[in-house]
């Protein structure tokens, strides 16, 4: 077990007038594992993404990457020290080729300037190095014959990946993804999680995930923080949290949780806060 | 043979500058909408460009390079001290606001008597000419192609279609909206000082909010999926009206029906063609 996380977040709280979105959270994402972040509806999953990343401002609490204080950088700053994330309402440039959706995820890893008025050897170096390394990252998803499609002509399933592919070029050490599998049918959701087992095992890759396809979660994460009404309830190994009495409650509603608990795993020691 | 060109450039020499200074306003206004922005500013940065670059060859008898250079430079300097406060504001918000910017920039030059009030500048001696005019439109063409083939290029196209994936894929969207007020603001400078130069007079109610919508409406027309488009859409529209001379009285609201149609049934611009963005 690594010393420090990868990802911690401490106290992260957001309010939206009278509501509390996001209620004192905390999480810690290991480096080299595939974390899953679960809970009901409005349980505040994409309002924390949305705080980790910088599209959102906390109103309190700190998210620190690899020891880093994130606090007040904007989402561009954070690409370059190592975020990247995924949309759960498919986000991806349709205009542009799907080629170059990935090239766009390189940006912070280009650097020409004047070199583009003049053509220079250097920006021309630098815009192949791109476009071949645009063209791995497609291999990686299995795009690699639609490189030249516009983008938004791409089938669904097909759309999902290439948002992996362009968060990907970010070169990132920690991907946020919302809702990967979301509108998948069950031989995409496959290839999916196999796509995601080979960025953790393949390219040490942490990933965080937001997930409502419970055997997805189940069989890949390593390890899982579930919300509910923007707490934290419960924090564990995927077994843990299955036994866990509020998380049953949380999904199953109020009273099924004794019967849970008495039929199921007794012997299971969450570690989470119940509040 | 010579003779025929000759008189065809004294008939049409206004109609020939314009058609390259509003090539110019164009790319100015394209530079803006690039970047997924609406700015109605343009035409008062215009207006500071002819001021700024008329006044000194006028008063100070600076060479016309250095004219065309402070005609760029000032509305740039200007856009760069207002784009602070104003970029913070998006889409119909901003374009309010540089409408405010274009009327205070008016009511400026109407009540400065040193540049000649309600009266305006005149005498302004010819300078540049088609030469400069079209040299600096296709400079700025190829600059502007060359650009949108390259990271700056699919930042841009990135920012328009969605601002926030455009941050989170790391573009540095605060800069970005600078740089295109700045860049387009010196654009729009440079086009007013070539216009004053061979018109010989400028007053103050030639860049009013009437011209910041006729600027808008060449990218309109042309579109933008790349920087030919617009100059396209510039050149039809300072060519319509003079096509269309025959009409008579009805010459004005044909020329109105064919934008009206050519916006209904081309929505993407004329030229709809999107430039590729890999260098």
């Amino acid at each position: 077990m690594s010393a420090s996380p990868l990802l911690a977040v401490e106290g992260l709280t957001r309010r939206f007038q009278g509501l509390v979105a996001v209620d004192s959270v905390d999480l810690a994402v290991r480096e080299g594992t595939v974390h899953g972040l679960i809970g009901p509806n409005g349980a505040g999953k994409t309002t924390l993404f949305n705080m980790v990343s910088g599209v959102l401002a906390p109103s309190a609490g700190t998210v620190r990457l690899d020891g880093r204080a994130l606090d007040g950088l904007a989402p561009y700053r954070r690409t370059a020290l190592g975020l990247a994330r995924t949309f759960q309402n498919i986000r991806i440039f349709s205009e542009m080729t799907v080629l170059e959706n990935v090239m766009t995820g390189l940006h912070t890893r280009l650097s020409a300037r004047l070199g583009i008025l003049l053509r220079s050897p250097g920006f021309r170096a630098e815009e192949r190095g791109a476009k071949a390394r645009a063209r791995d990252l497609l291999a990686f998803v299995g795009l690699s014959e639609a490189a030249d499609l516009r983008a938004g002509a791409l089938p669904y399933g097909d759309q999902r990946r290439l948002e992996i592919a362009r968060a990907l070029a970010c070169e990132p050490r920690l991907l946020l993804l919302d809702e990967p599998a979301a509108g998948m049918n069950p031989a995409e959701t496959h290839a999916l999680l196999a796509l995601l087992r080979r960025l953790r095992d393949e390219r040490g890759l942490t990933l965080l995930l937001v997930e409502h396809d419970m055997p997805l979660v189940m069989s890949l994460c390593d390890r899982l923080t579930v919300l509910n009404f923007g707490r934290r309830i419960a924090d564990g190994t995927p077994a843990e949290v299955r036994a866990h009495p509020a998380v049953i409650e949380a999904y199953l509603g109020a009273g099924t949780a004794q019967a849970g608990t008495a039929q199921g795993h007794p012997d299971a020691h969450p570690q989470g806060a119940v509040s | 043979m010579w003779q025929t060109l000759d008189d065809f450039y004294w008939t049409y020499q206004s109609l020939i500058h314009g058609i390259g200074v509003n090539g110019i306003l164009a790319l100015s206004i394209y530079v803006v909408l690039a970047v997924g922005q609406l700015s109605l500013g343009q035409a008062a940065f215009m207006g500071v460009g002819a001021y700024t670059g008329a006044l000194l060859t006028v008063k100070f008898g600076t060479p016309f390079a250095v004219s065309m250079a402070a005609a760029a430079a000032v509305p740039a300097l200007i856009a760069l001290v207002v784009g602070g406060p104003t970029l913070r504001l998006t889409g119909v918000y901003l374009a309010i606001a540089t409408i405010g910017l274009g009327e205070i920039t008016r009511i400026v030059f109407l009540n400065w008597d040193y540049a000649g009030g309600a009266l305006g500048l005149s005498g302004i001696p010819e300078k540049g000419g088609v030469l400069a005019i079209y040299g600096t439109l296709a400079v700025v063409l190829i600059a502007l192609i060359l650009v949108a083939r390259s990271r700056i290029g699919r930042a841009m196209e990135a920012m328009r279609e969605d601002e926030a994936a455009a941050g989170v894929m790391g573009v540095n969207l605060p800069r970005y909206r600078m740089t295109a007020l700045v860049v387009s603001s010196g654009l729009a400078g440079i086009a007013g000082c070539l216009s004053a130069h061979v018109s010989s007079f400028i007053g103050p109610n030639e860049y009013g909010f009437e011209t910041a919508v006729t600027i808008l409406s060449y990218a309109l027309l042309g579109g933008i999926g790349s920087p030919v488009a617009p100059v396209l859409g510039a050149a039809i529209l300072t060519l319509l009206p003079e096509v269309l001379r025959p009409l008579a009285d009805f010459r004005l609201m044909v020329n109105g029906l064919i934008i009206v149609v050519a916006v209904l049934f081309m929505p993407r611009g004329i030229l709809p063609w999107r430039i590729a963005r890999t260098g």
